[in-house]
């Protein structure tokens, strides 16, 4: 990108290794990415620290050392009462930090196109769908083609692009696999997309990353990327057991419940995700109070006039 | 008759709320009775809470930003201990009682710390360095004060009478409609931002028109100090923003009183509009916050420089840069919405072209102390800190702003580092030194120098302890607002940071000391000088503490660091000797205007909060007639005769005469 390929992967060898320094055995999930997403994100956010040091290191150097030395006990400093303006200081003065903005905006421009979440991976497997419910307080992800789907709990193949398709059976929150790459926002009848693919089998840890009420510290999950033949496997035990995911259940779990081990459906009504989109199935019901019945806990579908994405 | 406040409003079985808001009633009631007994109730009736002095008023704001300071640090040292101690457990504070400590600490941290801080400061001295009497509208300038006193009493009135808010400090739907939040807290939310919200555009109306239109004769715009221009800068920020905070806060409120539907899931609602509106108002809002800080440490630096501000017009230039480019930027607080990367890029480089001229700034002070004499004392230290803290919370800020780094740590705790950065390390080091900075001149003594060292370093310090531990873990991925987690990698660096907020605790221990410690011995802090720190502003030409009517004569200005210039040959003996004529002075009369709209707007806000139509009734009713008296009122002013005015004058100008060793104390 910006700098050179090879002087951004010694920087981003080297970023760990500098991390290592002061956090010796701590792990930076952020900067120790498992997929292609992760690391062009973990790249641009190291390159942009790396831009950003070359002047304010020297700058908090300059700072303190003009200050110490222009102390008002040392004799050997110069003092000019009266200097307050220099047209040559103030054009580098300005120069400086706008230089540096430019080769960022650069960065951030380019990198925002590249790391669009929305866009399509690179890859030679067919990508596999998965569409992801953020409920108070647990995450459904639903297999469309599978036709299975899974709570709290996100299997997919290692090496195969996944294309996500997001929205929430409630309360705005945000979707994030830290191992992985990019989060996203989840908002009730509105559609977000992302693209994420991890690199080998491994157990990364999910998180709900945007406050969504009493259960929010509970509503994390894990994500287990399985080799192709695994991925199968595994699918092959969901269909074999567990519950249906009906609109039926699908209403009973959207309720507020935190949910203490993730489990699996053996199978999906067909567009149960357009219908949650539409709101067919209503958005879940917040609380509901004994003495206070919720004033707008929804019964029939209704028509949506809102736009979606 | 009571609406939904029944007995179950207070949380009898909840013995932490429940103990604090008992103390702080005893604390209270123990002050009142005390003022009572002690015969201070008509002075504090005269001086305080009818005055219209912008002094008065400054103080009255500063000292509640001092009181909720306080408030919400408790706040902040539960959050610390909690995640200190909740791995793999739930800590000592249930979810819904931790979420509303989260949110009522930024609420509390922004709009009644931060805000009336800065506010506080501006109404002291902005009206003293533009050399004039008063601010154009004094008796709006105490209802400003009042209002945003009354939002201040009604959030934490939350703490004893229902519940607080627990969607965060900014309270997003739609988690904050009445769907997902039934109770009272984002209510409670809503009237007190509200009401304070109302207070501080008055506010913003009153200093755009003073510093546009009323100076000292030759005080152009290219003479103001620099603080006064972050003022203005900050103020224009305000006039532009707040009206949209309230437009927003509204639609919220009408979702949640009269069934309407701009944020709610169901009806066409979009969250999306929501997200924009706040933030249109969110991010304008650090930079009213931060540009007078900024206009603090360009006073502060060259003060203790000894030296004029470096390139003047630079910092003019930078300031209403910032004020324009900060409308402009609000977007990269939801990069992650899913929004395309052409809106994201866009939003990412205007924000980043803030750190332009902010960068511009840092040399410009840097180069204001080359060639200087820096004297090391408090305010200066708090500038140091400053300086170096803010480059490091500026280095992060433009990360984020980077769309794809961004993608990685939005909502981090990494995010929260680096907000606190820029907060505690510009807005609030800037207002530690400005109080420290002007505090002889509102009480005639300095502050004691040696337990405003202890208290910076103490923060400083407690500063890096507390917040670098949460960049590390926000890079670990771990999200804010949890109450409780089980990643046993992020633990120790939470160990770290509880520890850094109580080195900070010290420091505001420190910091109380000082003020006590400084009370007591204030002979010998004694300043009779008028000048305790070879100011520079007009500020530093009249008497600590400045008499009702500020300058005897207003001065006149010839240029810009005018009276460090006449200082300067009044010490080689070339000073202005003559006594000049004295005529009689026009002040404002005291009003009790706005503590009466406050008492109305307190019953009115509770009532609307617990739905208690009747006393909201009354009270506009209340507020409507306090209205009209006001403006049938038939005396608006109150003249100082001239021998009074001579007599106040005079001796000051012997006081100062005889005192004049500039900066006796520190060179």
């Amino acid at each position: 990108m910006i700098l050179g390929a090879g002087v951004r992967r010694f920087v981003l060898r080297l970023a760990p290794l500098l991390a290592a320094l002061p956090l010796s055995g701590c792990d930076l999930a952020v900067l120790d990415p498992k997929g292609p997403v992760g690391e062009g994100n973990a790249t641009i956010l190291v390159d942009s620290v790396a831009i950003m040091l070359v002047i304010v290191v020297p700058t908090i150097i300059a700072t303190l050392g003009v200050a110490w030395w222009f102390r008002s006990s040392n004799q050997r400093a110069f003092y000019l009462p009266d200097w307050e303006y220099s047209g040559q200081l103030e054009l580098i003065v300005w120069a400086i930090p706008l230089l540096t903005i430019m080769l960022l905006g650069g960065v951030t421009w380019i990198g925002a196109f590249d790391l669009d979440p929305a866009r399509p991976l690179e890859s030679k497997e067919e990508p596999l769908n998965v569409q992801v419910v953020s409920l108070d307080w647990k995450w459904l992800f639903i297999y469309p083609d599978q036709h299975v789907a899974s709570v709290n709990r996100l299997v997919i193949p290692a090496g195969t692009p996944i294309h996500f398709s997001l929205t929430s059976g409630s309360v705005m929150t945000a979707f994030f696999v830290p191992r992985l790459g990019s989060m996203i926002y989840t908002m009730n009848r509105m559609r977000t997309q992302l693209n994420l693919l991890a690199d080998h089998p491994g157990i990364f840890h999910g998180l709900a990353t945007q406050i969504s009420g009493d259960g929010f510290a509970d509503m994390h999950f894990e994500v287990e990327a399985k080799s192709t033949e695994d991925f199968y496997a595994w699918l092959g035990q969901v269909r074999a057991g567990g519950p249906e995911l009906t609109p039926e259940s699908y209403i009973a779990l959207s309720k507020q419940s935190v949910v203490p081990a993730p489990f699996t459906f053996r199978s999906v009504t067909d567009g149960l995700f357009d219908k949650i989109l539409d709101q067919t199935l209503p958005p879940g019901p917040g609380p509901v109070a004994e003495t206070d019945p919720g004033p707008i806990v929804a019964t029939a579908p209704r028509l949506c006039v809102g736009r979606r994405n | 008759m009571f609406g939904k406040l029944t007995w179950d409003a207070i949380p009898f079985d909840q013995p932490i709320p429940l103990a604090a808001g008992a103390l702080v009633i005893v604390v209270i009631v123990g002050v009142v009775a005390f003022v009572t007994i002690k015969g201070w109730v008509p002075y504090l009736w005269r001086e305080w809470i009818t005055s219209v002095d912008h002094k008065h008023i400054g103080i009255m704001y500063v000292t509640l930003a001092a009181v909720m300071l306080l408030r919400g640090f408790i706040d902040a040292i539960m959050m610390r201990s909690q995640q200190a101690i909740a791995f793999r457990s739930q800590g000592y504070l249930p979810p819904e009682h931790y979420n509303q400590i989260f949110s009522a600490h930024g609420t509390i941290m922004i709009f009644f710390v931060a805000m009336p801080f800065v506010i506080g400061l501006m109404n002291f001295v902005v009206p003293l360095q533009l050399g004039v009497r008063d601010v154009a509208f004094p008796t709006l300038n105490s209802v400003s004060f009042w209002l945003t006193a009354t939002g201040a009493l009604l959030i934490n009135l939350s703490l004893v009478v229902g519940e607080f808010s627990r969607t965060g400090w900014l309270p997003f739907p739609p988690l904050s409609e009445l769907t997902y939040s039934p109770g009272v807290g984002v209510d409670y939310y809503l009237w007190g931002v509200q009401i304070s919200g109302v207070g501080t555009v008055m506010t913003g109306v009153n200093f755009v028109t003073t510093i546009l239109k009323i100076h000292a004769p030759g005080m152009t715009y290219m003479r103001m100090p620099v603080f006064c221009w972050t003022a203005f800068a900050s103020m224009l920020v305000i006039v532009a923003a707040f009206p949209v905070l309230t437009a927003t806060l509204a639609m919220l409120t009408l979702d949640r009183y009269l069934g309407f539907h701009f944020f709610t899931n169901e009806a066409g609602g979009n969250v999306m509009m929501f997200m924009n509106l706040i933030w249109i108002w969110g991010h304008p809002e650090v930079y009213i916050l931060v540009l007078p800080a900024f206009g603090v440490f360009s006073e502060v630096v060259s003060t203790f420089s000894r030296k004029p501000l470096f390139g003047y017009r630079s910092m003019v230039w930078a300031t209403m840069a910032i004020c324009v480019i900060s409308y402009m930027v609000w977007l990269h607080h939801f990069f992650t919405m899913g929004a395309g990367p052409n809106v994201n890029a866009v939003f990412g480089i205007a924000s980043m072209i803030i750190a332009v001229p902010t960068g511009v700034k840092i040399f410009n002070w840097m180069f204001t102390m080359y060639g200087g004499r820096v004297v090391y004392a408090t305010p200066m230290l708090w500038s140091l800190g400053f300086m170096v803290t803010f480059v490091i919370g500026g280095l992060t800020g433009v990360l984020v702003a980077v769309v794809p780094a961004d993608f990685m740590l939005h909502n981090s705790l990494f995010q929260v580092a680096h907000f606190h950065n820029v907060i505690i390390g510009g807005v609030l080091f800037g207002m530690f030194a400005g109080y420290t900075f002007w505090f002889p001149k509102a009480f005639g003594f300095r502050l004691h120098e040696g337990w405003g060292k202890a208290a910076f370093w103490c923060w400083f310090i407690g500063f890096y302890l507390a917040f670098m531990p949460l960049y590390v873990v926000g890079l670990m991925g771990m999200t804010r607002r949890m109450q409780h987690y089980d990643v046993p990698e992020w633990r120790p660096w939470l160990l770290v940071a509880a520890v850094g907020a109580a080195v900070i605790l010290a420091g505001i221990l420190c910091q109380v000391a000082q003020l006590v410690v400084s009370i007591r011995h204030r002979e010998e802090l004694r300043d009779l000088t008028g000048d305790p720190w070879m100011g520079r502003a007009l500020e530093w030409s009249t008497s600590s503490p400045p008499p009702a009517f500020n300058f005897a004569v207003l001065p006149y200005v010839e240029g810009r660091d005018d009276y460090w210039r006449r200082a300067r040959l009044a010490e080689r003996g070339a000073g202005p000797a003559v006594e000049p004529v004295y005529k009689a002075i026009e002040m404002p009369r005291n009003s009790a205007t706005g503590f009466v709209c406050a008492f109305f707007a307190t019953f009115g806000g509770f009532g609307m909060i617990w739905h208690i139509w009747w006393l909201v009734g009354v009270s506009l009713l209340g507020a409507f007639v306090t209205f009209v008296v006001f403006a049938w009122r038939d005396r608006t002013e109150y003249e100082i005769p001239a021998d009074e005015v001579a007599r106040i004058d005079r001796a000051n100008r012997r006081a100062r005469g005889e005192a004049f060793t500039p900066a006796g104390v520190l060179s």
